[in-house]
């Protein structure tokens, strides 16, 4: 078994039929994580229980015990992931020691479902950016050209699943953080529709627009993947007790009676980078070839969107980080004697030393949003406008069941080049940002290469719940592609 | 305009210790971005409830039973600082 | 809300107070409002905590089912609209005892509107508006200890019900009286054990002056650490007056909280209202609205107890009891429970009453027992009354077989057979017992009937104590009298 292009399915198997044991295949991993990792910094905490999860699996499997779906798979999770005992940092210095005494639902999830943890991955501080290069754990490397940005906030995801370091990773996505950086670095990743996924443990950036998922490389093993973490959590009252079907038994490449649309205001988009729009053209050539039809929808609220998208997500931010006070766990500044300070400077020093910049923006963004005096004119407005974007979706979700749409005006950037002006790197989103608004489901498949060889993905949009049909697009736009499944030589 | 005695109030409320030079970058950042968000105001919402849960679901809620998953200890073994089982901060006036 | 007229029964040199509480409850859960930890009040240091009440990353709140319930009866019990659909709201400010640095509370969609709660103040009648009541969570606890603060996050997330009056009060006496009777509803109902030491139940009193007859309320402050009714009055007393005083100096009044001290008698001034909090609400987006259908209400409303004033009334108007009777007796549920079943047994309503307030109550008192911890049931109560009411013991033998009752838990039958304390009905051995006492005190007699009519009382006596207490009464002053005439 090549454990380059092993699925899931393909390791569970032979894991389980004994072929190969969860051991070999953990210690495959690591020892290519651990030697090529410095490349790429994509991994924060490397987990020193691995091999032994790897044995106890080993263990149960010669008891004649049932393990899971994914039984021996080795993930990589990013550092927004809670992990029980195992360092969770959000690539912050202000949770640069926490270690937290249970896991996301998420990761209970996987983890029922037999996977080991290599360890946790790099990102964007408290996932706030679209480079990763606003780590406290230093920038990570797009593996196809390390000068360049994997994409964020998931980078470490993507880079670590791009170059085979891990066989599958999760990410989380607010505003297009799964979807952009596999585009940028040519993986599968999956966005659900909101609701889907239990946010329990997950390091909470904007709460109405969070979701986590897949980001690995097929589209079958989104879809199985899927299939283990979805469904109602009883710890978090946002998710909906919507039946999650066997995604990855349903796949299939004819698209006969599949309408996909493309939307008018995303076509009229100045500065779409000349391969970004070749790939994408390609993908509407392969489309039609497996019979699918397709259609114009118009999105008239598109350019409203990223405003919209940094209103609000920075709003909710700015509360959901007011926990990290220097009182509980984390960060705390230097004091001397307790009573020497004030409270109030206590509290400041804490989060102005603990808090990168980008996310000291935010909050200070956010705050002013939600202030007396602007509440109205900005966070409640966003609001209105919100539910009006979600009802376009409706409407367009009437003429077509998925949207076809590029994930990025551009392929990946070079380190450095948007980091000076946070409005231009905003802007960046404009794809991406109305999938979370509306609470629907988004997907990232690599489609194509740059001429300067690095990896374009295209991005499939669906109505709530209709990850089916979104997974069968993205597995017949897969099978036809020349990039498909790529490992990039790091 | 946001203008930095603004960027001070507010990283004040948000208790957040910016420098003076922070301060100026975030006023003509932010600024910027602020601007950009009055497209949203052109937008006629009258009578439009705003969005907060993006996806339809029934609300569901807990069943009143006590649980206990964790010891005191685990719950401050992150503490910065503790005294016992208790979390310990400079003194609350 | 529309400022209804109402009259101030009492003025402060030329001005008028204007006087509003906030009433925070714990309710009565298992669990606490947003997690499942215990609420249990005596715990260790953060034994009742997990990471959801202690905040960290990533934990979200789950709401508590019963809360909802309780709320919903709560203001049912007090008048108020139930809103179908309540939002919840964060209310973001940064204090060490509120570990998410915001509090889970509702805000402009509150679960529970526009109710009204009628008492009695002293000799008057008096109903104040309830503007709302709605669902939040309680903060951590700090102990200071001069140069560190520590924190038990045991209490953050206990379901409280917050109350909020309309500024209707004028005077403490009615601010006190009206705290008395919000906390008997609650406990009437039981979402609340509305204990003011521990904290169950919190009044925070919002006071202001304004010269008689004006229009405009003055500045208002608020009064926190507020634990017993005597100092709701005094605390506001005392706040009245030093408004008064500050306003009379030329002074502005600063629109702050103040915490009462009861060792000195006053207010201080705690922090400055003036740089006022911004507490930037918005709408909880980790929880959906609170939907609640017309069938969740009713059903709600049908499961309500009889509450105290409807009680009272009913004692008055079906039992005939007098209002003071009446209102002592449903101060609490559980007396007013042991009044009525005493008075179905013993079919003697005002039997029932004058024993359950004087002979029960006393007895309660002295062992510093509950009425629940009444080691005399009611049924044997209303027995005992029974028995006096059939002549089968005299009033008198009663009050000792009711100490009995108390000290062994026997039926009153069982008492006054083992103890031999049938009450002597028969006027054949009645007529026997005053012949005999007649014909030993023949002095006595001739000076009776010579005119000392005072000695009738020495006859009395003689008899009872010749009949061990069990002749009838009255029917021994009868014979007695017949055969003293002579």
């Amino acid at each position: 078994m090549d454990l380059n292009t092993a699925s899931f399915k393909d390791i569970s198997q032979a894991v389980k039929s004994k072929k190969a044991s969860a051991l070999e295949v953990t210690q495959h991993f690591l020892k290519r994580a651990k030697s090529l990792d410095s490349k790429l910094n994509s991994f924060i905490t490397f987990n020193d229980k691995a091999e032994d999860e790897a044995k106890a699996l080993d263990a149960r499997i010669a008891k004649g015990e049932d393990v899971g779906v994914m039984a021996g798979v080795p993930f990589g999770i990013k550092d927004m992931f809670c992990t029980r005992g195992l360092k969770t940092t959000a690539a912050s210095k202000i949770l640069e020691n926490f270690v937290p005494p249970y896991d996301a639902t998420v990761v209970e999830r996987l983890r029922k479902a037999g996977i080991t943890v290599l360890g946790k991955l790099n990102q964007d501080e408290f996932a706030m950016g679209s480079s990763n290069e606003n780590s406290h754990f230093g920038p990570v490397k797009n593996p196809w050209n390390v000068q360049y940005v994997p994409g964020g906030s998931s980078g470490g995801s993507a880079a670590a699943q791009a170059a085979r370091l891990a066989a599958g990773t999760v990410g989380t996505d607010t505003g297009g953080s799964i979807r952009q950086p596999a585009s940028f670095c040519g993986i599968v990743g999956v966005k659900p529709t909101y609701g889907r996924v239990s946010r329990y443990g997950i390091v909470a950036f904007a709460s109405s627009l969070d979701q986590a998922g897949p980001m690995v490389s097929c589209v079958e093993d989104a879809a199985t993947t899927l299939e283990v973490i979805c469904g109602r959590d009883e710890r978090d009252q946002t998710t909906s007790d919507h039946d999650v079907p066997k995604f990855s038994q349903n796949l299939k490449e004819d698209l006969k009676g599949m309408r996909v649309g493309l939307v008018k205001e995303y076509m009229t988009e100045k500065g779409l980078h000349a391969d970004v729009q070749k790939t994408l053209d390609s993908a509407i050539e392969t489309l039609k070839k497996r019979g699918a039809e397709i259609v114009e929808v118009s999105i008239s609220l598109t350019n409203q969107a990223v405003p919209m998208y940094y209103l609000i997500a920075a709003s909710e931010a700015s509360s959901n980080l007011a926990r990290y006070d220097g009182v509980k766990y984390g960060y705390r500044t230097n004091i001397e004697s307790l009573g020497s300070m004030a409270l109030d400077d206590f509290y400041c020093r804490t989060r102005g030393e603990g808090f990168g910049k980008e996310v000291k923006r935010r909050i200070v963004l956010g705050t002013y949003c939600l202030s007396s005096g602007y509440y109205d004119a900005f966070y409640n407005k966003a609001g209105q406008v919100r539910r009006l974007l979600r009802d376009q979706y409706s409407e367009a979700f009437k003429k077509c069941d998925v949207i076809l749409s590029p994930v990025t005006t551009s392929p990946a950037f070079k380190i450095g080049d948007r980091i000076s002006d946070p409005l231009a790197m905003y802007l960046n989103d404009i794809f991406t940002v109305s999938t979370n608004l509306a609470g629907l489901p988004g997907m990232s498949v690599p489609f194509g290469m740059s001429k300067e060889g690095l990896p374009i993905g295209v991005q499939l949009t669906a109505s709530h719940f209709e990850e089916q049909k979104m997974l069968n697009v993205g597995y017949s736009l897969e099978q036809a592609s020349s990039v498909k499944w790529k490992v990039a030589n790091v | 305009m946001i203008d930095t005695k603004a960027i001070e109030h507010i990283a004040k409320l948000a208790r957040l210790y910016v420098t003076e030079q922070e301060a100026a970058e975030f006023s003509k950042q932010l600024s910027g971005v602020v601007d950009h968000f009055k497209q949203i105001a052109q937008v006629e919402t009258k009578g439009i409830e705003p969005l907060i849960t993006p996806t339809d679901m029934k609300a569901y809620w807990r069943e009143d039973k006590a649980k206990k998953e964790f010891t005191a200890e685990e719950m401050v073994s992150n503490a910065p600082q503790r005294t016992g089982n208790l979390f310990t901060v400079p003194p609350v006036v | 809300m529309s400022n209804p007229t109402i009259i101030a029964p009492k003025t402060y040199r030329g001005y008028e107070a204007v006087i509003g509480l906030e009433i925070h409850a714990q309710l009565k859960t298992q669990s606490k409002m947003f997690c499942a930890d215990s609420t249990t009040f005596d715990a260790g240091d953060n034994e009742n905590t997990s990471p959801v009440s202690v905040a960290m990353p990533g934990t979200l709140p789950a709401v508590n089912a019963h809360a909802i319930e309780f709320a919903i009866k709560a203001g049912l019990a007090l008048g108020c609209e139930i809103r179908k659909k309540s939002v919840f709201a964060r209310k973001n400010y940064f204090y060490p005892d509120l570990p998410k640095g915001y509090q889970i509370s509702q805000y402009d969609q509150p679960i529970c509107e526009h109710g009204k709660i009628s008492f009695k103040v002293e000799d008057y009648d008096k109903t104040v508006r309830i503007e709302r009541a709605h669902m939040e969570e309680d903060a951590g606890k700090s102990n200071h200890h001069g140069e560190y603060t520590l924190l038990n996050y045991n209490r953050a997330g206990v379901p409280l019900l917050e109350i909020v009056s309309g500024p209707d009060m004028r005077t403490p006496q009615e601010a006190a009286e009206y705290a008395r009777t919000i906390r008997q509803v609650l406990i009437y109902l039981d979402v609340c054990d509305g204990n003011l030491e521990e904290g169950s139940l919190r009044c925070d009193c919002n006071i202001s002056v304004r010269k008689i007859g004006a229009e405009k309320f003055g500045t208002r402050t608020e009064t926190k650490n507020v634990n017993s009714f005597r100092f709701v009055e005094k605390a506001i007393e005392f706040e009245i007056e030093r408004q008064i005083d500050a306003i009379e100096a030329g002074e502005r009044i600063i629109q702050e909280t103040r915490l009462w001290d009861p060792d000195k008698n006053r207010t201080i001034s705690m922090r400055s209202k003036e740089d006022a909090q911004d507490y930037r609400y918005f709408p909880e987006p980790d929880l959906l609205p609170v939907i609640v259908t017309a069938e969740m209400i009713e059903k709600y409303r049908k499961d309500l107890p009889e509450l105290p004033i409807a009680r009272a009334q009913r004692f008055m108007s079906a039992n005939g009891l007098p209002e003071y009777d009446a209102l002592v007796l449903t101060t609490e549920k559980d007396l007013a429970d042991f009044y009525e079943i005493t008075a179905k047994i013993s079919g003697n309503f005002k039997a029932a009453s004058n024993w359950v307030m004087t002979e029960v109550l006393r007895e309660l008192k002295q062992a510093e027992k509950e009425i629940k911890d009444s080691p005399i049931r009611p049924e044997q109560l209303g027995k005992l009354i029974a028995l006096i009411d059939n002549n089968t013991i005299s009033g008198k033998i009663a009050k000792t077989v009711f100490q009995e009752m108390w000290q062994s838990g026997k039926d009153p039958e069982v008492i006054v057979k083992e103890k031999g304390l049938v009450q002597i009905t028969d006027t054949g051995a009645i007529e026997k017992i005053i012949q005999e006492v007649i014909a030993a005190n023949a002095q006595q007699v001739a000076d009776y009937r010579g005119g000392r009519t005072k000695l009738f009382g020495f006859f009395v006596g003689a008899v009872m104590k010749a009949s061990k207490g069990q002749a009838n009464p009255d029917l021994v002053n009868q014979i007695l009298t017949e055969k003293l005439k002579g």
